[in-house]
C-alpha cells in the first residue's frame, strides 16, 4: 500500500449528506409556506430513488451498500422533488426520478460518470411529456383559504378522490407562469404584477422559499462543498441578462429582482449547477458555466416555450463542460502559459 | 525578521504529531553487530565496491567509490570485517534487494586516519570532489550528491542559498532536533556551501511550529562572520518542499522542468548542511545521521545512526510495541512502507515510524471520482489532479503529460483530501512508470535501429569499397603492364648497348623493386584510412548524421530518468 497513509475525514457521504442537511432551511420553507404536501413528494421520489439505484447497483454488477450509503442518489431525489409541482400525481414523480437515477445516472455509468445533472434530466423529461401535469402547484398557505391537510395532499398525489372544488383552491399558477401568460395576453409587467400572487421581490411564498434556498446555498459555501464561482456567476448571469433586458423595455421584460428571486433560481444556482460530476472543475470554468447557466435561464425564460428555464439552461451548460475545462486549465506551477503545454 | 514572505497555493493542515518524539533527548544508537550498507544510496550511479570480502575494514573507510560525476561514494560506518558483497534487502518501494556490502563490526570503531579539509585553500573542483568521496548526498529525502548540487556552473556563483528546515511532514523530528542541538555545526556547513556557490543571501526557513529550533538557530547565527537571515514560515504542508520553501520565501516560482539554480537558488535540508560541516572540519565522511523513530513505539525519540543499521535495532531500542503493522521510511505523506524491518538505515532515512492500526487504520474502499476537485484546491504544483487521474486511469498518457504530469511533486495532499478515497497519487506514479518504461522501450528501439541503419551502410559501403579496392588493382595492373612495355620499348635506346647491359640489369631490379613498393604503398593507403578517409561528400555527411544521432541516443540513455526534486 503506497503513500499517504493518512486521510482527510471526508467522504462523499459526509458531502452529500452536507448538501441534504442544507437543503432542509428550503424544505421546512416550503411546508410552512405552501403546506406539507411537498414531504409526501419528497418520501415518495426517496424511495423510489434508492430503490432505482440498488436495482441498477445489482444489475451492473455493483456492490449495494457503498453506492447505497454515498447518499447521492437521495440528493438527485431530493432536488427533482423541489423542482416539481408541489401537487404532480405520483406517477410523474416516480417517472422523473427513475429516469434520473436509471438513465440519466447509471446508463451512463453510474456516479461520478453522468454527463448531465441527473435530476434535471428527470425535470426535462417530464416537462417535455407532461406539460399540463406540470403545473398543478400548490399555491402559498398566504393566498389559500383552505389548505390542504397531509393526508389530503397525499390523496392528490396518489389519486384518490379529492373535491375538485378543494383542489381547484389550492392549485395555482406559480408567478413565473403568471408572468408568462399575462405576457401572452399583451398585458404590461406593471399589470400583470399588480395580480395577488406577486409581491416585493417575487411571488408571494416563491420569494422567501427563494430566500431558504439561498441560506442553504451560504451554508454550503460557508463549509467550502462548494466554491463561489458558480452560484456567484449564476447568479449575476441571472442579474444582468434580466436588468438588461428590463433596462430597455420594462413593460415586456420582468424586473431583475423578479428573476432572481424565483425559487428555481437559487436551487439551481447553489444546488444543482454545483453539482461537481456535471459541472465544470477549472476556476475559471465555473464563472463561465456559471454565467452561461445563467443568462441561458433568462433567455429561456423570456423566448423559450417554458415558463421556467433552470433546468434547459443547466443542461446546455452540461454539455459544455470539455469545452469549458479544455480551454480554461489554469496556470501550472512553474510554467508561464495556461494549461496545457503549446503543441511543440 | 520583518522578512515578506509569500503563500504557495494549495497545501493541507496535517496533525503534526511531533511532541511524541522531539521531548526525549538525543541518543547515539549503540553499535550493531552487523551493519548493511547498500551502494546505491543516493541518486545517480550506484557506488563501486572497493574491497573485498575478509578484508577489515575501519570506520570512515571508503568501500564504495562514486562512479562518475552524479554518484556519492559510500563508507564503512564503524571498523570490522567485510562478510559479504551481494544482494541484500534494502528499503525501497519495489522490495527488490539490491547490492551491499556488509559488515560484521568488530567493536573497537577504529577510525581511518582523517583530517579536517582546509576548504578554503582547496580548487573549488577539488573540494567537490573530494565531497563526492566522502559520500556527501541531500539528507531531505531526495539523497541528490551534494557535490553536483555545489557547483555553480557556467553562472559561477549562485546569489540565494537556502537552508531547509521546514521538515513539514507530520511525526518526523530529526531536523528539529538536529537545529536544537547542532545549530553552530549546521551553519559551519552553510559556510562551506556559500563559499562554493559564491551566494550573498542565505535564508534558512523553518516551520513556525518548531520555536526551540528557530531560536537555536538564530542564537547560532549571531555568531557568524556573515549575514544569515533565520525565516519562521506558516506551517503547512508541504512548507517544506524545495520548490514551495523558495516560493514561501521568495516569492519565485522554479520555472518547469528547470533547477532552481536556473533563478540563482539553491536549496539544501539543514542534515545536508551538517553532514558537510563533519566532513570539513573534521574530515568524516556520512556515516551516520539522525532519525526519528516513532509512531507505535513505547519511547518515541530521535537516534543519531550509523548507517546500515538495521531498523529493528532502532525500533527495539525504542520500545516495540504489540500489535504494530509493519513501519514506514519517511512520514505518513510520503514515506514507503518497509518490505522488512532488518533493512538498513540508509542515508535517505529521516524516520522509522511503526504503524499499527489505531494509529493507522487501514485506508477504506476508494468510489468513483466525483470531480469536486478539492485535489486541485490544495494540489501545491497547481494541477488539476482530477484530469490526471482521468488521463492515467485510462491511460491517456500523452494527455496526462500535457496537463503536466510531471510537475507533481508526490507531497498526497490531493489524495489526503480526497472525498472518494482514491489513492491519487499512486494513479500518477504509474502513470510516470510507464511513460519512463514505454520511454526506455522507444529509445531501445531506436537504438536497434540506428545499429541496424549503420549495419547495413557499413555492408553496403565495404562491398562498393572491395569494388572500388578490385577495380584500382586492375587499373594499377593494367598501368604497369604499359609501364613495363614503354620501359622495354626505351631500353634500345640507351647510349651505349655495351655499356646497357650491365647496368640494364640492375636498373629492371630497382624499377620492379620501386614498382613493387609502390603496389604496396598503393595497397597500404587503399585499405588503412577507409572509414574516413577519400569520401564522397555526401557519404561523410551520412555518417555525421548517424553518428550524431546515436550520440543523442546515448546522451538520453545516460540522462537520470528522475527528476532530482527534493521531497518534502
Amino acid at each position: 500500500m503506497p503513500s499517504p497513509f493518512i486521510l482527510d475525514r471526508s467522504s462523499v457521504t459526509q458531502v452529500m449528506a452536507w448538501v441534504l442537511a442544507a437543503l432542509l432551511p428550503g424544505v421546512a420553507a416550503y411546508v410552512w409556506l405552501f403546506g406539507p404536501g411537498i414531504l409526501v413528494t419528497l418520501a415518495l421520489a426517496t424511495v423510489t430513488a434508492l430503490a432505482a439505484e440498488a436495482a441498477m447497483l445489482k444489475a451492473r454488477g455493483y456492490p449495494a451498500k457503498p453506492f447505497l450509503t454515498d447518499l447521492s442518489a437521495i440528493v438527485t431525489a431530493w432536488l427533482l422533488a423541489l423542482s416539481l409541482p408541489a401537487l404532480a400525481p405520483w406517477w410523474l414523480i416516480v417517472t422523473g426520478t427513475l429516469f434520473a437515477i436509471v438513465v440519466a445516472k447509471h446508463l451512463y455509468g453510474g456516479l461520478g460518470q453522468n454527463i448531465f445533472n441527473p435530476a434535471m434530466v428527470g425535470y426535462a423529461v417530464l416537462i417535455v411529456s407532461f406539460p399540463v401535469q406540470m403545473t398543478q402547484w400548490s399555491g402559498p398557505l398566504a393566498l389559500t383559504e383552505t389548505p390542504l391537510t397531509l393526508a389530503q395532499s397525499a390523496t392528490v398525489i396518489f389519486g384518490g378522490d379529492v373535491p375538485k372544488t378543494t383542489l381547484d383552491a389550492v392549485t395555482m399558477a406559480t408567478p413565473l407562469d403568471a408572468l408568462r401568460t399575462g405576457l401572452l395576453q399583451q398585458l404590461t409587467v406593471d399589470e400583470i404584477m399588480t395580480q395577488p400572487i406577486f409581491s416585493q421581490f417575487g411571488g408571494v411564498g416563491f420569494e422567501w422559499l427563494a430566500a431558504a434556498f439561498l441560506l442553504g446555498g451560504l451554508l454550503l459555501w460557508a463549509l467550502r462543498i462548494i466554491s463561489w464561482q458558480v452560484p456567484l456567476a449564476f447568479l449575476a448571469g441571472i442579474w444582468l441578462a434580466a436588468g438588461f433586458l428590463h433596462f430597455f423595455d420594462a413593460g415586456r421584460f420582468g424586473a431583475p429582482w423578479f428573476h432572481l428571486f424565483a425559487p428555481s433560481v437559487m436551487l439551481g444556482a447553489f444546488f444543482i449547477a454545483t453539482d461537481p460530476v456535471s459541472g465544470a472543475t477549472t476556476p475559471r470554468g465555473k464563472l463561465i458555466f456559471g454565467f452561461g447557466a445563467g443568462l441561458l435561464t433568462i433567455i429561456i425564460r423570456t423566448w423559450g416555450g417554458y415558463p421556467d428555464g433552470v433546468a434547459f439552461a443547466i443542461l446546455l451548460m452540461n454539455l459544455s463542460v470539455p469545452l469549458i475545462d479544455q480551454y480554461t486549465q489554469p496556470r501550472v506551477y512553474g510554467t508561464s502559459g495556461r494549461g496545457k503545454e503549446p503543441p511543440a | 525578521m520583518s522578512r515578506k514572505l509569500f503563500k504557495f497555493k494549495g497545501g493541507v493542515h496535517l496533525s503534526e504529531h511531533k511532541a511524541e518524539s522531539n521531548a526525549r533527548p538525543l541518543h547515539a544508537a549503540p553499535l550493531p553487530g552487523k551493519l548493511v550498507i547498500p551502494l546505491r544510496q543516493h541518486i545517480g550511479n550506484p557506488a563501486k565496491p572497493v574491497v573485498e570480502v575478509g578484508e577489515r575494514v575501519l570506520k570512515g573507510q571508503m568501500i564504495g567509490a562514486a562512479d562518475g560525476y552524479i554518484s556519492a561514494a559510500v563508507h564503512a560506518s564503524s571498523s570490522g570485517i567485510v562478510t559479504a558483497i551481494g544482494p541484500a534487502a534494502v528499503p525501497h518501494i519495489s522490495g527488490l534487494p539490491d547490492l551491499c556490502i556488509t559488515i560484521e563490526t568488530d567493536g573497537r570503531d577504529e577510525w581511518i586516519a582523517h583530517a579536517p579539509l582546509d576548504y578554503q585553500a582547496m580548487a573549488a573542483a577539488d573540494l567537490r570532489m573530494k565531497l563526492r568521496d566522502m559520500g556527501i548526498a541531500g539528507l531531505g529525502g531526495a539523497v541528490f550528491p551534494s557535490a553536483v548540487k555545489l557547483d555553480p556552473g557556467a553562472a559561477h556563483s549562485c546569489p540565494t542559498l537556502i537552508i531547509n528546515g521546514g521538515e513539514c511532514e507530520p511525526w518526523i523530528t530529526c531536523d528539529d532536533m538536529l537545529m536544537r542541538n547542532r545549530a553552530g555545526e549546521i551553519l559551519q556547513g552553510v559556510a562551506v556551501m556559500r563559499h562554493l556557490l559564491g551566494s550573498t543571501e542565505i535564508l534558512v526557513g523553518i516551520e513556525d511550529n518548531k520555536p526551540e529550533a528557530i531560536a537555536a538557530m538564530q542564537a547560532a547565527a549571531q555568531s557568524l562572520d556573515f549575514a544569515v537571515e533565520v525565516v519562521a514560515v506558516p506551517a503547512i504542508y508541504p512548507a517544506g518542499g524545495a520548490k514551495q520553501m523558495i516560493e514561501t520565501l521568495t516569492g519565485k516560482q522554479v520555472p518547469s522542468g528547470k533547477l532552481s539554480t536556473d533563478i540563482g537558488i539553491q536549496v539544501f535540508n539543514v542534515g545536508t548542511a551538517y553532514a558537510l560541516a563533519c566532513a570539513v572540519h573534521h574530515g568524516e565522511p556520512l556515516i551516520s545521521r539522525l532519525v526519528t523513530v516513532t509512531g507505535h513505539v513505547l519511547r518515541p525519540q530521535n537516534f543519531e545512526v550509523l548507517i546500515g543499521t538495521p531498523m529493528h535495532t532502532l525500533i527495539t531500542l525504542a520500545g516495540e510495541r504489540d500489535d504494530s503493522t509493519g513501519a514506514l521510511m519517511g512520514g505518513p505523506m510520503m514515506g514507503m512502507p518497509m518490505p522488512d524491518l532488518e533493512v538498513p538505515v540508509v542515508k535517505a532515512t529521516n524516520c522509522i515510524l511503526v504503524k499499527s492500526n489505531a494509529l493507522f487504520p487501514p485506508l477504506p474502499k476508494a468510489l468513483p471520482c466525483i470531480r469536486c476537485t478539492r485535489c486541485a484546491d490544495v494540489c501545491p504544483a497547481e494541477l488539476q489532479p482530477q484530469e490526471l487521474f482521468r488521463f492515467a486511469k485510462t491511460g491517456d498518457f500523452g494527455r496526462a503529460q500535457e496537463y503536466h504530469l510531471f510537475d507533481c511533486i508526490e507531497c498526497g495532499c490531493c489524495s489526503y483530501v480526497c472525498p472518494s478515497h482514491i489513492p491519487l497519487v499512486d494513479f500518477y506514479r504509474y502513470a510516470k512508470s510507464e511513460i519512463w518504461a514505454r520511454e526506455k522501450e522507444k529509445r531501445a528501439a531506436d537504438l536497434a535501429r540506428e545499429r541496424h541503419e549503420f549495419r547495413e551502410f557499413r555492408l553496403a559501403r565495404e562491398k562498393k569499397e572491395k569494388a572500388e579496392k578490385l577495380a584500382a588493382k586492375a587499373q594499377a595492373a593494367r598501368t604497369q603492364a604499359g609501364l613495363d612495355q614503354a620501359k622495354r620499348a626505351e631500353l634500345p635506346a640507351a647510349p651505349a648497348p655495351e655499356l646497357a647491359t650491365a647496368p640494364s640489369d640492375a636498373d629492371a631490379k630497382k624499377a620492379l623493386i620501386a614498382a613493387a613498393l609502390a603496389r604496396a604503398q598503393a595497397k597500404k593507403a587503399e585499405v588503412a584510412p577507409k572509414n574516413t578517409d577519400h569520401l564522397l561528400p555526401a557519404t561523410q555527411r551520412e555518417i555525421e548524421e548517424i553518428e550524431a544521432r546515436r550520440a543523442k541516443i546515448h546522451e538520453l540513455a545516460r540522462q537520470p530518468l528522475e527528476s532530482e526534486e527534493k521531497k518534502p
